[in-house]
């Protein structure tokens, strides 16, 4: 495979590094990496930018209202200047609670989010730790996000945080068993957790064909593990105000936004990578570069999430629990058992 | 050892889903209401003592304030009501006994439109709030025409209407009531036939027959249980006998049926507005009324069908040129007395559903 845009510059400045600035194998590794680590956090940024101004212009597109229009092109600047004013907020902490834990706990959702982004690969290549155990990371990883979650709800010292805090933890660890059982379909037919052996891998078909089921668990799955509507039961803002995020302001307020919208671009694009072939062109298509082809994909993984939260009402917690434990688990069970037989099968014929 | 504590959990006044300042203290147990008690008053201005200091005419735009989603209906409950104290009832013009029909009935859709697209809100359908306000909004600009108000229109007068209807009035209402049914439709099709809107509804906060004859609940609250009444149809008032239309009910009394009476509704007022606006004569839209009035000694209770049930005046004259005493019977103030007694056992999401349900307007019951 040819070397795509990102790597040429990302070996230029390791030569630079190295040969133009005398530094030693290891100092350029870390510096490189470092850099790749400010990238990733700059994508999340640039995406939020864009994210909100699409949620935005969808939903008054679906409400039929015009949304923001004045700031910038069709109010394209409108959450720049929004995180601008956040900042100039009050940071209140509210007297009674638990104030390093509410401090922190907005933070510790960020991380997650960015650790979680060293395994996403933006294309052919372009990723910061290629690990043979990838998809497992990934998922390690997302599943301490309920930690945070539950801080922000418990160190608010406000009822209405407490039960919101309570709502997503049962909510989360609920979900997560049936979306790791989605991919694990997807897992057995590559043989591999490392993600660009699953993009290798559908070069000829993309596994939402085969795998149509999993990804419909994965997307149901993915919508309530990232708190979004219909299954927004832990901001429910009709009974819970704002659920675990009630109490804070200013910028605190603005990293919860962040990191929400920044594990929404990570499922769309594990999703993307998973089912819907990664980089890899359709139709032939090859003279688009791959990494254009993800966006894409991601985006129009965002737009599925974004049409199902402005259509439906959200659901109640224990309908949500019946359906992710009696419903959504027992059919990503027999599709990883579909699956096994499948291969079993494939291989007796092939031999 | 671990032990449970219940939780006590003030849902207003300031809160999203009491529909205004009204307040509910909770005692939750995990997620369940053990006990509500609600705590009333946050709205009050004292409506019915200003009524004293206040000539007949000047209170008529008192009555936009109280339920301020149905403000023309109060208007003409209490104009009724003073007419029917002076003995005018039979005086009143044609043309304004219609023109009062079709804007009581327009308040009456623009009403339950808010009705539908809160209940949408307060189970977090946001596209469906916006649809309802949408219609609401086109009917707020016909009572604009009318009136040069939306909300509290001002536009009823002891013996008629303040003004005739302005030119293209009828066209443009014509226009809109030929596409309402169009409106309810799509509200049907993105909200009510919803799985998960029904599976929020259904069975929740349900009210026997019984439950709201004890009570006392009014209007479409009660028809939702299955009690066939209808002011209207009942004790006709104005010219309510020349109209033929049905009267939904209910059966099992949950919120669902409680949506459902009200869409219903909706579909009759248009059938309503249509043959009134075919009907309509020419002609004065003013009795000979004298200019100060001053009903004769005497006191009189008269109740009209407004958009939340019973709406009734009762209103005592000592010969005066202002009430000696003007008391409101407020339907959404009954209303709300049934919510501690509905939201006991089930869960918070649903008690939210059930309170939005009953469809209170704080400034009705706090007067």
């Amino acid at each position: 495979m040819e070397k795509s845009f990102f790597n040429t510059i990302a070996d230029a400045l390791r030569n630079w590094l190295m040969n133009g600035l005398g530094f030693s194998d290891t100092a350029a590794q870390l510096t490189a990496t470092a850099i790749w680590t400010l990238v990733v956090i700059l994508f999340i940024l640039m995406n939020l930018i864009v994210l909100v101004w699409l949620e935005r212009k969808f939903s008054a597109f679906f409400q039929q209202r015009r949304g923001p229009n004045r700031l910038g092109p069709a109010g394209f600047l409108q959450f720049p200047v929004d995180i601008v004013k956040v900042l100039g907020k009050e940071d209140i902490i509210p007297a009674n609670a638990d104030k390093t834990v509410f401090k922190i706990a907005s933070t510790c959702l960020f991380i997650t989010t960015i650790l979680a982004w060293a395994v996403i690969p933006l294309g052919d290549g372009v990723i910061l730790a290629d690990l043979n155990i990838g998809l497992f990371y990934f998922l390690a990883i997302g599943s301490t996000a309920t930690v945070s979650l539950m801080m922000g709800g418990f160190s608010s010292n406000n009822k209405y945080s407490l039960i919101g805090g309570m709502r997503t933890v049962a909510q989360m660890i609920s979900y997560e068993i049936p979306m790791i059982f989605s991919l694990l379909g997807v897992v057995m037919m590559v043989g591999s957790l490392r993600l660009s052996d699953v993009v290798a891998a559908q070069q000829n078909m993309w596994f939402i064909v085969p795998q149509a089921i999993a990804f419909l668990v994965y997307f149901v799955a993915t919508v309530a593990e990232t708190n979004r509507g219909p299954f927004d039961l832990a901001e429910g803002e009709q009974e819970l105000v704002a659920g675990y995020f009630t109490e804070y302001s200013g910028i605190r307020y603005a990293i919860w936004m962040i990191a929400e919208y920044g594990n929404l671009v990570a499922v769309s694009t594990i999703a993307s990578i998973m089912f819907l072939g990664g980089w890899n062109a359709p139709f032939g298509l090859t003279f688009i570069p791959g990494f254009v082809w993800l966006l894409l994909k991601i985006y129009f993984m965002i737009f599925l999430f974004m049409w199902v939260k402005w259509t439906y009402p959200r659901i109640r917690i224990d309908h949500l629990m019946h359906f992710g434990w009696k419903f959504l688990i027992p059919v990503s069970l027999a599709n990883i058992l579909v699956t096994g037989i499948g291969i079993y099968v494939y291989r007796l014929i092939i031999g | 050892m671990l032990k449970t504590q219940e939780l006590t959990l003030n849902l207003g006044p300031h809160h999203p889903s009491t529909h205004g300042v009204f307040r509910c203290v909770l005692n939750l147990e995990g997620e369940y209401i053990q006990k509500a008690v609600n705590h009333l008053g946050y709205l009050h201005r004292g409506i019915e003592k200003l009524a004293e200091s206040r000539t007949y005419t000047q209170f008529i735009p008192y009555n936009g304030r109280l339920d301020y989603v149905a403000g023309m209906l109060n208007e003409w409950t209490y104009v009724h009501a003073v007419e029917k104290l002076m003995g005018i009832t039979e005086e009143i013009p044609e043309r304004a006994q219609y023109i009062r029909v079709i804007l009581g009935e327009l308040q009456r859709l623009a009403s339950h439109a808010i009705y539908i697209a809160s209940m949408a809100l307060d189970v977090a359908g946001a596209t469906a709030w916006f649809y309802g306000f949408r219609d609401r909004d086109e009917i707020l600009d016909l009572l604009e025409m009318v009136s040069g108000q939306r909300l509290m229109p001002n536009y009823m007068r002891i013996g008629g209407v303040a003004a005739d209807l302005p030119e293209g009035f009828i066209e443009k209402c014509q226009a809109l009531i030929d596409e309402f049914p169009n409106r309810i439709a799509e509200q049907e099709g993105i909200l009510i036939g919803n799985e998960i809107f029904q599976a929020r509804v259904k069975n929740v906060g349900p009210i026997s027959k019984e439950m709201a004859l004890d009570y006392g609940l009014t209007g479409p609250n009660l028809r939702a249980s299955g009690v066939d009444t209808d002011l209207r149809r009942d004790e006709p008032y104005g010219i309510y006998d020349r109209f033929d239309f049905k009267v939904p009910v209910g059966e099992k009394g949950d919120t669902f049926d409680r949506v459902l009476v009200r869409i219903e509704e909706m579909k009759e007022s248009v059938k309503i507005v249509k043959k009134a606006l075919r009907d309509i004569p020419e002609g004065p839209v003013m009795a000979k009324v004298p200019k100060v009035i001053k009903p004769p000694v005497g006191e009189v209770y008269s109740r009209i069908e407004n958009a939340k049930g019973h709406l009734g005046f009762h209103i005592v004259s000592d010969g005066s040129t202002k009430p000696y005493r003007l008391r409101i019977y407020s339907p959404c103030f009954v209303n709300i007395g049934i919510f501690p007694e509905m939201a006991k056992g089930i869960h918070l999401m649903d008690a939210v559903v059930a309170l939005a349900s009953l469809d209170i307007v704080l400034g009705e019951i706090d007067r």
